[in-house]
């Protein structure tokens, strides 16, 4: 189930070079998303929508924050958007996180990955440790959110200007290594990390799900260009990141 | 909604003529929970071939300048899953539906309409312009005896059937084929089909899809589709229905008037997922404000200098 329409602008903010924050005014989306789905924003002046994460979710309000990073001319175009303009989106797409009552869960973001992370932050709250990492300090966002949402929020930078130095896999390992093992793993971002986190929790027995991105077009499951390619038993399928997924189980994938 | 929008097509009435193209639609599912189908004039549904096919390798999309190509190489669950399961569900929307057959032989697309032929689909659309394929698709598109040989096979199995032939746009000379297509016993065209396009990433110097190359659909190429379906309709005496770009009813009214007897909405509906339905009401109200008693009275009106 999910709507189409223009909705309002309340709230936008710049939280790094390229890097910007706006919360939607959209009360039937809101009150159908759930943490892991994303929508389809359309960028005036181009034929496609752009496909972007939900950040989080205010169902009281009937808001819903979106952190993006400008790709390329079509994403600018919607960097551009102001507080107050309305903003044309199809939300809410896909199928999100399985979240798992009184359990502890280990949230791991990579870059402009990270945002979809905060709404399993806050369902987790102390619960949750987030483990984030950016190539360099200017770059890391989120974290007083993560802090904000109760959990434990560990920052990693490729090149040690914040944080930890080095890439999100080594905090995870430490942490799994020690024998606290959370009883789920989330992970979003650049292929190769997703690859090693899952390879890492396999090892350690855990449950992983991670959030995959494509090219698309429909965003609902229609056109069929957004395939990805999965395993199950041994056979191979080419699934659809906009309708199975964004979310899929880690061992599904295959990242060759 | 008046009977101002009927339309019939080779014998087939549609209660309006607006009918989501093949490949852009699935099997309606995925548009039912923002208005009925019931609404729509038929539905096109997504080509399907004998057995299943996986399809290319991702990415199958490149963004174009008001347009976008594609190169998802007819991914589909097979004429089983079709009859079984996608054809009984698609019964129960009370709008036409046009079954799109794909096959990479002459054979597998002849086998492929014997099955269909029972069946309770209104219509069939053969796709012999699929720009994605290396086996059949626009190789039966683009040679006129070839295309003939396709469409006699598949109409001496399809006794029940109307048979439209979808034609490809990547010809030198599409009203030959179209002729080819008409004496080989197709009941109707559609065309266009997809333009054959390239997009290549500077930085990376590779091009963008994985296919490297795909087709090209979406306003970039309505006045292509539109200078083709008039050539057509001024070639052939079966009926077509016109696509290739149609985003607005606007559009619709000038493919009409080039000569199609009802259109397919495509690539725009990703845009706005309610734009075959923007079109139904536009081209009403444009019939009230013109008095056309019925829109089939514009079709092929165009009076050319």
């Amino acid at each position: 189930m999910y709507k189409q329409g223009k909705f309002e602008i309340i709230k936008k903010r710049t939280l790094a070079c390229g890097i910007f924050d706006i919360t939607v005014h959209c009360p039937e989306i809101a009150s159908l998303a759930n943490a892991g789905q994303f929508a389809q924003i359309a960028a005036d002046g181009f034929f496609l929508r752009r496909p972007i994460s939900i950040c989080d979710i205010d169902k009281q309000g009937g808001n819903i924050r979106f952190v993006f990073e400008v790709r390329g001319k079509g994403t600018e175009r919607i960097s551009e958007l102001n507080k107050g303009d309305l903003i044309d989106i199809i939300a809410p797409l896909g199928n999100g996180f399985t979240l798992l009552e009184n359990k502890k869960a280990v949230c791991i973001g990579g870059g402009i990955g990270t945002p979809p992370m905060l709404s399993v932050a806050y369902y987790y709250g102390k619960n949750a440790q987030v483990i984030s990492g950016f190539r360099t300090a200017s770059l890391a966002i989120l974290q007083d959110d993560f802090k904000k949402a109760g959990c434990d929020a560990t920052l990693c930078t490729d090149d040690g200007t914040a944080g930890i130095h080095g890439f999100v896999t080594e905090p995870l390992k430490a942490r799994l290594e020690s024998g606290d093992v959370p009883d789920i793993i989330y992970a979003c971002g650049p292929s190769p990390m997703l690859k090693n986190v899952v390879s890492i929790a396999k090892e350690y027995g855990v449950k992983c799900e991670v959030s995959l991105e494509q090219r698309m077009a429909c965003g609902v499951g229609a056109c069929l260009v957004c395939a990805c390619k999965t395993v199950k038993d041994g056979e191979s399928f080419l699934k659809h990141v906009c309708k199975d997924g964004p979310v899929f189980d880690g061992e599904e994938v295959d990242f060759s | 909604m008046s009977e101002r929008l009927k339309v019939s097509v080779c014998g087939v009435e549609f209660k309006n003529p607006v009918i989501p193209a093949s490949g852009t639609y699935g099997y309606g599912r995925e548009y039912e929970s923002l208005y009925p189908l019931s609404r729509l004039g038929g539905i096109s549904v997504k080509g399907t071939t004998l057995n299943p096919r996986q399809g290319n390798p991702a990415p199958r999309v490149a963004e174009a300048p008001s347009g976008m190509l594609n190169s998802v190489g007819l991914q589909n669950g097979g004429s089983q899953k079709f009859l079984e399961y996608e054809l009984p569900n698609l019964l129960t929307k009370d709008t036409r539906i046009i079954a799109n057959i794909a096959g990479s032989t002459i054979d597998e697309c002849a086998r492929l309409a014997s099955l269909i032929n029972p069946s309770e689909v209104d219509m069939v659309e053969l796709n012999i312009s699929c720009p994605n394929v290396k086996q059949g698709g626009a190789a039966f598109g683009t040679d006129c005896s070839v295309a003939a040989e396709v469409t006699s096979a598949v109409k001496k199995e399809l006794p029940d059937k109307p048979l439209m032939v979808k034609l490809s746009p990547n010809v030198t000379s599409i009203t030959d084929i179209a002729r080819s297509v008409e004496s080989a016993g197709a009941d109707a065209l559609s065309l266009i089909n997809t333009v054959l396009g390239m997009r290549i990433d500077i930085k990376t110097r590779r091009p963008i899809l994985k296919n490297n190359v795909g087709g090209l659909s979406g306003p970039a190429i309505f006045p292509i589709a539109v200078r083709m379906v008039w050539q057509v309709a001024n070639a052939v005496s079966i009926p077509i229905i016109g696509m290739g770009g149609i985003a607005s009813w606007e559009d619709a009214v000038e493919m009409m008037m080039a000569g199609a007897s009802a259109i397919q909405v495509g690539a725009a509906i990703f845009a706005d997922p309610y734009t075959p339905v923007k079109i139904i009401d536009g081209l009403e109200g444009y019939c009230e404000d013109n008095n056309i008693a019925n829109i089939s009275e514009i079709v092929g009106t165009v009076e050319p200098w």
